[in-house]
């Protein structure tokens, strides 16, 4: 696939800016997505991710900076870039008066396939998307789960170089969420680079290779998950022990060879203890945490279970920004004021 | 709402990775489609819609009828002595007036579609800007003829006669739906200027009503004062009506028809362009 350009980067931008009248919804955005991968852009509510998409996909003109797809200018060169993006956006992208099959075809008509083409890779979509059920009904009738898999199915048809899925899974239950999940890796799988924007740390764990972290229409921290992670250092181990009456002697034992600050859960055989930073994310916690174990065998204590744990996204997030994705968000439903509304200014 | 409680339930089929791969891979991209084809195929996807919602072509058939029969027989006895000579005048005239006001339904279709999120995807499709637009005014065509096709038979099953025979007719309704599709610009701008669907079918009803009243199509304009002779006999619904009654009534009206197809052009060259510049930037 003709994909790579001589940087190999899909995406770059430089200080991106678009305002809507007196907000500044994206404030100099720099972007460098590697082509061939899943590139997660994490923030909460309003942080500018739609908007960024936009202007990307040409749907918005920037205010400021620059922006290439693939080596084109989104401005100077929109149809070029057009050639090679599809987009899904946070609503579904489809007609929801018109039934899937119709949906698929008007859209491989469009995409410059001949009638007898177009009806039989809608019918193929439709297949692979387990949505031959439903392929006669209108989109309007589609649950959740049935909705994203025909936007996407719309926007793999011609197999784009670069997809934007524009928070894919929210309002999705997490069945179907997982679905989209399994769609996404097979997509990225075949070579097609995927702009992916969330508010879910989890989700952007699940399929990122590299995460920029945008905050109020600006970049706050990028690099790929394991970067971020040992940015915010600390991972955490947990046990589980045979018998509740060994927890003290394991407490003190894991206090003097970790050196860190351990926590009794609630369940009387399980603790929990922060490792120290590791440089290296989590290497270093690896090896203490392994002379723990080690230390608690030799004392006669019987482990159960143990886990080694990477910190959340979501303790990135606030060790980054200062406050959590909660206080984000209502610090936007006070200014009265959501990613949708600067999509509609 | 019974289908889509069904369809909630029901477990959905697995995506299958095998097939999805082999979909993502044989994907060789076509040629971008022709303007042409772009458009067609827009207009297609107006005349699903209409499949989908028929109850939308009752501004097309049972309004016209409604129009027929109520101004034959309100101004018939009065203006001509009886409806039955009255239809003969009115009918081309009422022909216009009707589908003329029928064209703001584009400018409010264009209004309520234009905020779903499937415009997003056609708008960063790579295809000819204006084939959207021109979609919605092909289906709109199609709802004119409808309408045409309604009317004259209304009329004639109460006594229009055209002179004309079916070429006169043919041409008569073929250059309304021209002028129709060329006039409708006005409201593609209007759908993407306004901001509800609302003050889209008040700016339509403030242009609409004083244009098709103020013309020839009900009475003789040598009535009127002068300053009003000066307005209704320079507007384009004067020269589109006399144009569509002379070849209906047999003749061939090349000044008229001149007239009404320039005032189209005109319409298409000034509202286009801005029509498509609004949707670039919307």
């Amino acid at each position: 696939m003709s994909t790579q350009t001589t940087s190999g980067l899909a995406i770059e931008t430089a200080g991106l800016v678009k305002t809507f009248g007196e907000t500044r919804a994206v404030d100099g955005v720099d972007l460098a997505v590697p082509a061939g991968m899943v590139y997660g852009v994490l923030g909460p509510n309003g942080a500018g991710k739609t908007t960024t998409v936009k202007m990307l996909a040409t749907l918005l003109r920037p205010d400021g900076g620059e922006a290439h797809v693939f080596g084109h200018d989104v401005v100077r060169e929109a149809d070029e870039v057009r050639g090679r993006v599809s987009l899904t956006g946070q609503y579904a992208s489809v007609d929801e008066d018109l039934t899937g099959t119709e949906n698929l075809v008007l859209l491989g008509r469009l995409l410059g396939h001949g009638k007898p083409a177009a009806r039989q890779r809608a019918a193929q979509l439709l297949e692979a998307f387990g949505l031959t059920d439903a392929a006669g009904k209108q989109v309007k009738n589609y649950s959740g789960g049935m909705r994203r898999r025909i936007d996407i199915a719309a926007s793999i048809l011609n197999t784009p170089d670069l997809l934007f899925l524009d928070e894919p899974t929210t309002g999705l239950d997490p069945r179907s969420r997982n679905q989209v999940w399994d769609i996404v890796r097979a997509v990225v799988a075949q070579g097609t680079t995927v702009l992916l924007t969330t508010q879910y740390l989890d989700e952007a764990d699940q399929l990122a290779s590299r995460i920029a972290v945008i905050d109020r229409g600006k970049v706050i921290a990028e690099g790929t998950k394991g970067e971020l992670k040992a940015s915010v250092g600390a991972g955490s181990v947990h046990l589980r022990l045979r018998e509740a009456t060994q927890r003290p002697e394991a407490e003190r034992v894991l206090r003097t060879t970790l050196d860190a600050d351990v926590q009794l859960e609630s369940d009387p055989v399980a603790l929990t203890a922060r490792v120290g930073s590791g440089a290296a994310n989590g290497q270093g916690a690896a090896e203490k945490a392994a002379r723990a174990l080690a230390e608690l065998a030799r004392t006669g204590i019987t482990v159960d279970n143990f886990s080694l744990g990477q910190p959340s996204l979501d303790e990135v997030f606030l060790a980054l920004t200062g406050h959590d994705t909660h206080d984000a968000h209502d610090a936007r439903d006070h200014a009265g004021k959501d990613d949708k509304d600067e999509v509609a200014a | 709402m019974s289908t889509a409680t069904q369809t909630e339930s029901k477990e959905l089929a697995p995506v299958s990775a095998e097939s999805l791969a082999a979909l993502l891979v044989s994907g060789e991209r076509p040629p971008r489609p022709s303007a042409w084809s772009a458009s067609m195929t827009f207009g297609w996807r107006a005349i699903l819609k209409i499949k989908h919602v028929p109850e939308q072509l009752f501004d097309v058939t049972a309004f016209p009828i409604m129009m027929v029969l109520m101004y034959t027989y309100l101004f018939g006895g009065a203006l001509a002595g009886s409806p039955k000579e009255y239809i003969q005048f009115l009918l081309p005239g009422i022909l216009v007036m009707s589908v003329v006001m029928i064209t703001m339904y584009t400018g409010v279709s264009v209004n309520t579609d234009i905020e779903k999120g499937v415009f997003d995807r056609f708008r960063s499709l790579p295809i000819w800007r204006p084939s959207t637009m021109v979609g919605y005014l092909l289906g709109d065509a199609l709802r004119y003829t409808i309408a045409s096709v309604v009317m004259l038979t209304v009329g004639m099953i109460i006594g229009y006669r055209p002179d004309g025979g079916v070429a006169g007719v043919v041409t008569g309704v073929a250059l309304l739906v021209v002028f129709s599709f060329a006039f409708s610009w006005v409201w593609t701008m209007f759908g993407l200027l306004l901001r509800s669907e609302k003050s889209v079918m008040g700016v339509s009803m403030m242009v609409l009503f004083p244009l098709t009243f103020l013309s020839n199509i009900f009475v003789d304009p040598k009535t009127m004062p002068g300053w009003l002779q000066a307005f209704v006999n320079n507007s384009p619904i004067t020269h589109l009506s006399s144009a569509v009654r002379e070849l209906m009534a047999g003749d061939w009206p090349a000044d008229e028809i001149a007239w009404s197809l320039g005032w189209a052009g005109l319409s298409v060259l000034v509202f286009g362009p801005i029509t498509m510049r609004l949707y670039n930037r919307k």
